[in-house]
């Protein structure tokens, strides 16, 4: 049972959860893989693990490598943070990265959007200055977190070789230069 | 606005069931009681409120988070003897659900008339925001792709969508803000408020920033209460001592597609307010236009706003302008929770806007105007300050409200309730 302590926080993943357990297992080799449904007529790809598919419920899938790249549709940005450990990273930003893989499919409005903090290329949480660089619109590429034995977490930093806008869209008020 | 559908007829339950009675404790922090003790307070005053005897009783209904008592302890506490009851697992949008799921459990012939009550320590035992006891749990399952990126509270969890509306419509901090200046308003006016002070535009923007979107003055105020409301069918309502409150329509716990993460089906910026409107106005008859007073669940400034939106009280996209016309200020056009709500009142998981609109359609709100000698309220429609010679809320000849409950974006319930 992969289990590790992360920011003052055990993480576990039980052994009847098999789809957490790929999922996790895929990220602790730092290889991001999403499950895409085995039905002929549908094979679309879902995030997050799940057990059948929610466009046409069928319970068949498939791991497949997922080019794990992005653009930033929604954020929230922590000041106030609960769990303590996150107290010391405040502000942190929780990103909802959009990826390129089947974004708009199969409507308009749909697309696989993937949870992850703001991290360096490192991996290390985003220092305040480089949280004022990320808004809607950034490029993002994933970064994994190692926690334990099967058990790494996907993180997104800015994407060096992407295209980044002028100007991310960022909540338009500073709070004491915040 | 409504359908080729007969939502009178025989198998349709529109306008055969009503709220006769509504109680509450004071709204603390620290309430120094157990939740048993807390629920069997707002239970008696909703029978006492009603004039119903324990004996006249057979249902009770609660939610909560494994934060309360059940319904058995509290029956027997006070001399209820139930031929049903049951105790669900729920937050915000529960109340209505609940009251849904009475009017079918008396139409099932299970029972004749339910309590329905929530009671929560929700400060001095177990927060929402999840601090304590809750932040030590360990995380697992889907809990790995939320909870262990910080991403925990509700107002964590809610900010990515309140973000998105204001990219996707520009829509303005200071615009939003004025959710909480007219509910301060209306809470001035509420002796039973826990936060009475009038706030400011530059109050809420200038106040300490939570989780952005989020300044402190945006999110509702956590506080140890119970509240209570007792439903029975129209031929039994007439019975009790208040004007019953008519249930037109009801919708439970509606919710968005991909509900195990909703933000894989967007527009993000749509909340489950764009799909209850089908259902609540087609089952009550009537359409946004015919609201006359709403009950829009404040957990944040933005939830207000973005319910009232979704259920078409104006154009997509134009919430921001809604909230800050004044339309919905007592003295406007169509009142918003003019009991000053979560944001000021207390946190009740939407139960205190129910109680309130029951108040209003009786034109019985308890707020600082006089009481004659047969204990009616005698408003005067002062909506200014106690202090500056005003204290009503109360809003003049409503005959139809609406509830609009949230549990989270993706998910929210709906009352319609018309004066009887
Ligand atoms: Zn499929």
């Amino acid at each position: 049972m992969p289990q590790g302590d992360y920011l003052g926080m055990t993480l576990t993943v039980l052994d009847l959860d098999q789809e957490n357990l790929a999922y996790f297992q895929h990220c602790a080799d730092h290889d991001f893989h999403l499950q895409q449904c085995a039905n002929e007529d549908c094979g679309l790809i879902r995030y997050p693990p799940g057990t059948a598919c929610p466009w046409c419920s069928g319970r068949e899938f498939n791991w497949v490598p997922v080019d794990a790249r992005g653009t930033v549709h929604s954020y929230g940005e922590v000041h106030h943070a609960i769990q303590p450990a996150f107290r010391e990273r405040a502000p942190y930003m929780i990103l909802l990265v959009e990826l390129d893989t089947q974004s708009g499919v199969p409507t308009e409005h749909e697309a696989l959007r993937v949870a992850g903090n703001l991290v360096d290329a490192d991996g290390n949480f985003a220092t305040p200055d480089l949280v004022k660089q990320v808004g809607i619109g950034s490029r993002m590429r994933i970064v994994f977190a190692d926690v334990a034995d099967g058990l790494a977490l996907p993180h997104w930093t800015l994407d060096e070789d992407g295209e980044q806008p002028d100007a991310p869209w960022r909540y338009p008020q500073e709070v004491n230069g915040v | 606005m409504t359908t080729d559908i007969d939502a009178t007829a025989g198998k349709y339950l529109r306008d055969k069931y009503a709220i006769i009675g509504v109680g509450e404790t004071t709204y603390t922090r620290g309430s120094g009681m157990t939740t048993r003790a807390l629920g069997t307070w707002a239970i008696k005053n909703a029978m006492d409120d009603a004039g119903i005897p324990a004996s006249e009783i057979d249902g009770m209904m609660s939610y909560s988070g494994n934060d309360s008592t059940a319904s058995p302890m509290l029956a027997g506490d006070l001399g209820i003897r139930l031929n049903f009851y049951m105790d669900v697992q729920g937050g915000g949008s529960s109340s209505e659900a609940l009251i849904g799921l009475a009017i079918g459990a008396i139409e099932a012939g299970m029972c004749e008339t339910v309590v329905v009550f929530r009671s929560m320590n929700g400060y001095s035992q177990v927060r929402i925001g999840g601090t304590g006891a809750r932040a030590s749990v360990p995380v697992g399952g889907d809990a790995l792709h939320s909870a262990a990126y910080g991403w925990f509270s509700a107002g964590q969890n809610f900010s990515p969508t309140f973000m998105r509306h204001m990219y996707d419509y520009g829509t303005t901090p200071e615009q939003v803000a004025m959710v909480k200046v007219i509910h301060s308003e209306h809470a001035s006016n509420n002796p039973k408020a826990y936060y009475k002070q009038r706030v400011t535009v530059e109050d809420v923007v200038n106040s300490r920033m939570i989780c952005k979107p989020l300044h402190l003055l945006d999110c509702c105020v956590e506080t140890d209460n119970a509240t209570a409301l007792i439903v029975t069918s129209v031929d039994k309502a007439y019975d009790y001592a208040n004007t019953p409150a008519r249930i037109l329509g009801v919708a439970g716990r509606v919710c968005k597609p991909r509900i195990d993460m909703h933000f894989q089906h967007g527009p993000i910026s749509t909340v489950a307010g764009y799909y209850i409107k089908d259902l609540i106005y087609r089952n009550a008859g009537l359409g946004p236009q015919d609201i006359q007073c709403t009950g829009a669940y404040d957990a944040f400034t933005f939830t207000s706003m973005l319910q009232l939106e979704d259920y078409g009280f104006c154009e997509k996209g134009e919430g921001g302008d809604y909230v800050s016309s004044g339309i919905m200020r007592l003295g406007g056009e169509r009142p918003n929770n003019t009991s000053g709500g979560h944001l000021c009142e207390g946190y009740t998981h939407g139960m205190n806007m129910i109680i309130e609109n029951v108040r209003q359609l009786r034109g019985q709100v308890d707020d600082y105007c006089p009481v004659d000698g047969n204990g009616n309220k005698q408003h005067t429609f002062n909506y200014a300050e106690p202090s500056a010679g005003g204290g009503c809320r109360q809003v003049p000849d409503v005959e139809i409200t609406q509830n609009l409950g949230w549990a989270m974006p993706g998910t929210g319930s709906s009352l319609i309730m018309r004066k009887g």
